[in-house]
């Protein structure tokens, strides 16, 4: 048999060929298979319909378990752009009441990679949100002409007030910035924005719930995979309870229409915030659904700034409300006792420096200087603990101890309410003042007006409410919070342990008693009410923006505090003529229910006046 | 032994497919089943009819599938535009399945026609190619390009049997060619793509490099790479100064240039061997000028555009790209080892068309994952090389050139199916052996395996007779 030989070898050839387009062949799916993991998700993609089920969204009750804010649907018209095939526009615009132009516009800012940064065809968009229960119903008959589209049911909230939006907040959908923080979140979704929606946003949006639908290639859904037994029931939001009074909080906010402020009532054995008002404020119904993107920049721009909560974001010289503390400071201090009299000779007149006062009697010890708020007597006792070299060596350790002490009454820092936002309030320290003034170049005359509250003193209504408390106590408060309890949870500690200042309680009642005479028979005499013994203390902030600030710290009763009340009026003069009866009718409204007919003319007076005019802001 | 080793591999793979994806189509399933046995009961028929048999009647089936194949489109049922189906009784067969067992033969019988070599007269390449080229055409006019190219993998026999390697060669450089011209046609190089420009360029860099590699002696590959390099710099040059030279004329002038001169030199040494360095760049050149023509005019629409998805030139994930998409998609999600039996959603789901035919690979792929592909990549290598070794063993010519024929055809599915699966080249519509489903594919292999079974098995018994 003939063979050749060299052509034998040919058959390597052929091998090596086949060997090597094998080669090519593994490699080509070592790159496919293992190396790329694109195509699991494309073809997950192809076959899965992952679902999103929302939770509903915890309920929000008042502290009497009167329902504030609640549920309600709301339909978005969700596309995955992929699946969209060609259909007819005009007749999708015709059941969505839009025009094509609309829709149009819609289509190009949903591709826009500066409007909507995470478009992808392979994901769902949205296209329009807030459908009516009557859109949602037409669209739903014809939604099979239109494959891609589905329908995504979200929940929005409503509300059975149109109060305390501040503390409320609302819900907003999610930003870029949102989604890059929490995994939690989808393209979409809603989360809590302002107020306890935010801060307590974990426990009211719950958890999401899922369920994976497998498709064939035209789309139909064929069932779920592996009968359900990957999809997640959704777990609905806590509802809270608030510490609000609602009726409290809605006189509060009626009190303080067309004024500039800021109202808090705590309960000052809790630490329960029972009203708290920024004003002017807003209807929370106005961020709710498609207006709320026009409503919110019409807020925003609003000069008189209605989404700023003065009550824990506004920094207010406190004023004479400022001076208990000093009292407290002083006793602990052992700077003066309870009958150390300081002169005042129409005011606090010490090296060619001059604070004025009113006429009152003098000399004065402590109670009946807080009864008259005698500016001389808490510019005295400053002076003479600042300057007494003998005990703190120097003015500035001497600050460094008064300011510790402030700090510890809640002053200067945050107080930690579940509220976001929360602003600080300004105590300075002792390099505040060595900047200013160069390092021990200066003296309590050079500081002298921080001693009643005004200068470089700032603080929030919060804080002065919150030495209300701490008066009101005794000796000690807990930390202010708006929400009461939280559904199947034990609200954090925060909120539930006492806090001691650096000052003995014993100190406390004489300047409960010396608030009390000024209620009686001083500055605050309006406050008196005949069945309920009410301390008080008024404040007058000057400030170089205009008319003073009005204020009022005050609790009620002197025995057995059950309210602790701060009010701060913008721009509308003495303590007493607007802090101290809005104060009272607030107190009286809180622990009787109504309003005696003998101080109707009070509250008339109140619920009319208007102190915006002084602000020097011009509204539109 | 061997054999039966052979055969276990080839029941494993028909068995394989059974298992890969067939219970998820009962209709098919049953169907296959029904097909997997009646090839089985076929094959022993083979097997037990006399090898001589095969070799004495070998032209004869020949002429009668052939009958068959010309008959075919004027009695065919029009199926997907496709006129290769006869339907006989309840069954569809098509007959260009059968043509590749009865082409082997016939081509085995010539090359085992006494002293016959490929290489003595030319009249003997023309009878090789008309045994090969006459179904192609038949087939061609069924409308079945993809089962008339595997013809022409039985070129590979033709090599192993003598002809030349440049035809092989010659074939690289024109697929090279034609994918390179075909590829970048976007940016403009001296008036021209960029991609014809490439191959200008190839041709000359191929002239200089034939002639260093046959003439040595004559310091002719320096003097045509001089000539090139020169007149590239003059156009650089001039393309410096802003005139344009249009690169047609440019090129078909300095390749002519270069092939006078080398033609001047055969004249003067009287060496044969320079001639085929001159015939290449000019039938390189011609060819490039009718790949437009080919691809633009004989080309279908259809055909056209799967090229330039496999080419990349054209991203059509909807129609003409959907089918390699999608299949890439369903292979690449089975990850390493893959979604699990019947798991794969992109198959079950039918997202990938074709898949239980043409596209049965993707099963494999997403359900049995990387490792699985990876064996069943290796199960036709150890079954192509094993048909390799049986014909190469053969005594017979007539074998030998059988077995050569049955792994051409092999090579060629194997190639063309899983390149096109995965992506790596254009859809041509073949079925995997053994895998997919359709009865006449199975029995078209069934019998080109089991006649090579049966001509060996009857080498060993010769063997033993005589051993005995």
């Amino acid at each position: 048999m003939r063979k050749d030989y060299r052509l034998e070898k040919r058959k390597w050839v052929i091998i090596g060929f086949v060997m090597l387009v094998a080669l090519i062949f593994v490699v080509r799916l070592y790159n496919l298979q293992i190396n790329d993991e694109n195509f699991r998700a494309s073809a997950d993609s192809n076959a899965f319909l992952k679902k999103t089920i929302y939770p509903s969204r915890g309920l929000i009750y008042d502290r009497n378990g009167e329902l504030i804010v609640y549920n309600q649907p709301a339909y978005d018209v969700m596309l995955i752009p992929k699946d969209v095939h060609e259909f007819d526009t005009l007749s999708l615009c015709r059941t969505l009441g839009i025009t094509s132009e609309q829709l149009q516009s819609r289509f190009e800012a949903m591709k826009d990679p500066r409007l909507n940064p995470g478009y992808s065809a392979y994901t769902p968009q949205k296209l329009l949100t807030h459908l009516s229960a009557e859109d949602y119903g037409k669209l739903q008959e014809k939604l099979y002409l239109y494959p891609g589209f589905y329908i995504q049911k979200r929940i929005l909230r409503q509300y059975n007030h149109s109060t305390a939006a501040n503390v409320l907040g609302n819900i907003r959908e999610v930003s870029q910035k949102d989604l890059e923080n929490d995994p939690y979140y989808q393209r979409g979704d809603y989360c809590g924005d302002l107020g306890v929606e935010k801060s307590y946003e974990e426990y009211l949006r719950g958890t999401k719930g899922a369920e994976i639908l497998i498709r064939d290639v035209h789309g139909r859904i064929q069932g779920h995979y592996e009968d359900g037994a990957h999809d997640i029931a959704p777990i609905s939001g806590k509802n809270l309870k608030l510490a609000l009074d609602y009726s409290l909080q809605q006189y509060a906010e009626s009190l303080m229409v067309n004024k500039i402020g800021a109202i808090v009532a705590i309960e000052p054995a809790t630490g329960e915030i029972l009203c708290m008002v920024s004003s002017p404020t807003y209807d929370p119904l106005q961020m709710v659904g498609r207006q709320r993107g026009e409503n919110y920049s019409k807020l925003k721009s609003d000069p008189l700034k209605p989404l700023f909560d003065r009550s824990l974001m506004g920094a207010y010289p406190p004023g004479s409300t400022f001076k208990p503390s000093q009292g407290l400071i002083l006793l602990q201090e052992g700077i003066i006792n309870t009958s150390t009299t300081y002169p005042c000779s129409h005011g606090f007149i010490s090296g060619g420096l001059r604070v004025g006062c009113h006429a009152h009697g003098s000399p004065l010890p402590l109670k009946p200087a807080l009864q008259t708020s005698c500016n001389a007597f808490f510019c005295w006792g400053f002076k003479n603990m600042i300057d007494r070299k003998s005990k703190y060596g120097n003015s500035a350790d001497a600050f460094e101890v008064w300011k510790h002490h402030l700090v510890s009454l809640g002053y200067g820092y945050k107080l930690g309410v579940d509220l976001p936002g929360e602003g600080r309030g300004f105590i300075p320290n002792d390099r505040f003042y060595n900047k200013i003034y160069g390092d021990g170049r200066w003296s309590a005359n050079t500081v002298i007006s921080v001693a009643i509250g005004q200068g470089e003193i700032l603080a929030t209504p919060l804080q002065i409410a919150n030495l209300g408390a701490t008066i009101a106590n005794r000796g000690w408060f807990i930390t202010p919070h708006v929400v009461k309890e939280i559904q199947d949870t034990v609200i954090s500690e925060q909120y539930t342990e006492r806090r001691y200042p650096t000052i003995d309680s014993k100190y406390f009642d004489e300047v409960a008693e010396g608030m009390r005479m000024a209620v009686t028979g001083g500055t605050c005499r309006l406050a008196n009410l005949p069945d309920i013994e009410v301390c008080g203390k008024t404040g007058t902030a000057q400030n170089p923006h205009g008319k003073d600030h009005s204020a009022f710290l005050g609790f009620a009763p002197y025995a057995d505090p059950k309210i602790a009340v701060c009010v701060y009026v913008e721009n509308a003069g003495f303590g007493a003529t607007y802090g101290v009866p809005i104060g009272s009718l607030i107190i009286e409204k809180y622990l009787k229910g109504e309003i005696s007919p003998q101080r109707k003319y009070i509250e008339e007076r109140m619920l009319e006046s208007n102190t915006i005019l002084y602000s020097g802001v011009k509204k539109h | 032994m061997l054999v039966i080793a052979g055969a276990i591999s080839i029941y494993a793979a028909s068995y394989d497919f059974d298992n890969a994806s067939i219970f998820s189509f009962d209709e098919f399933s049953g169907k296959q089943i029904r097909w997997i046995s009646l090839s089985l009961i076929l094959g022993f028929i083979l097997l037990l009819i006399d090898a001589r048999m095969y070799e004495t009647y070998a032209f004869p089936i020949y002429v009668l599938v052939v009958v068959v194949l010309a008959l075919t489109p004027f009695i065919a049922h029009d199926i997907k535009g496709s006129l290769s189906w006869i339907t006989i009784g309840s069954m569809s067969v098509q007959p260009a399945e059968f043509g590749k067992f009865a082409t082997a033969l016939a081509l085995a019988k010539l090359f085992s026609g006494y002293n016959f070599s490929l290489n003595a007269k030319p009249s003997n390449y023309m009878k090789a190619l008309i045994i090969i080229l006459l179904p192609i055409v038949l087939i061609l006019r069924q409308k079945e390009t993809g089962s008339a190219l595997v013809y022409m993998s039985l070129f590979f026999v033709l090599y192993r049997e003598g002809m030349s390697g440049l035809v092989l060669l010659a074939s690289v450089i024109a697929v090279t060619i034609f994918v390179v011209a075909v590829k970048f046609t976007e940016t403009l190089i001296l008036g021209i793509p960029s991609g014809e420009f490439a191959v200008y360029v190839l041709i000359m860099c191929l002239m200089v490099g034939m002639l260093a590699l046959f003439e040595r002696r004559l310091n002719l590959a320096k003097n045509v790479a001089g000539i090139f390099g020169l007149s590239g710099i003059i156009v650089w040059i001039l393309s410096v100064f802003e005139i344009e030279v249009p690169g047609t004329i440019y090129f078909i002038s300095i390749i002519s240039v270069a092939v006078l001169y080398c033609f001047w030199e055969l004249m003067k040494n009287y060496t044969h061997r320079l001639l085929i360095s001159i015939i290449t760049p000019c039938a390189a050149v011609m060819f490039l000028f009718s790949v437009n023509v080919v691809f633009n005019d004989i080309l279908e629409p259809h055909q056209q555009m799967r090229i330039k998805v496999n080419l990349g030139i054209e991203n059509d994930v909807r129609k003409y790209g959907y089918n390699v998409n999608q299949s890439k998609i369903a292979i690449g999600s089975g990850g390493l080892l893959g979604k699990g039996f019947l798991e794969g959603t992109q198959t079950k789901l039918k997202f990938v068309p074709e898949q239980h035919t043409d596209f049965i690979f993707c099963t494999i792929g997403e359900e049995e994952g990387f490792v699985g592909s990876v064996a069943v990549l290796a199960l036709f290598l150890a079954l192509i090389l094993r048909i390799v070794s049986i014909a190469e063993r053969q005594p017979s010519t007539f074998g030998r050139v059988y077995g050569y024929c049955v792994a051409s055809f092999l090579i060629f599915h194997f190639c063309i199916n899983i390149g096109m699966v995965i992506g790596l080249c254009p859809v041509i519509g073949i079925p995997l052996p053994f895998f997919s489903y359709g009865g006449s594919s199975l029995w078209g292999f069934t019998i080109l395996l089991f006649i090579l079974l049966r001509l060996d098995a009857s080498r060993k018994m010769r063997h033993n007779s005589i051993r005995g």
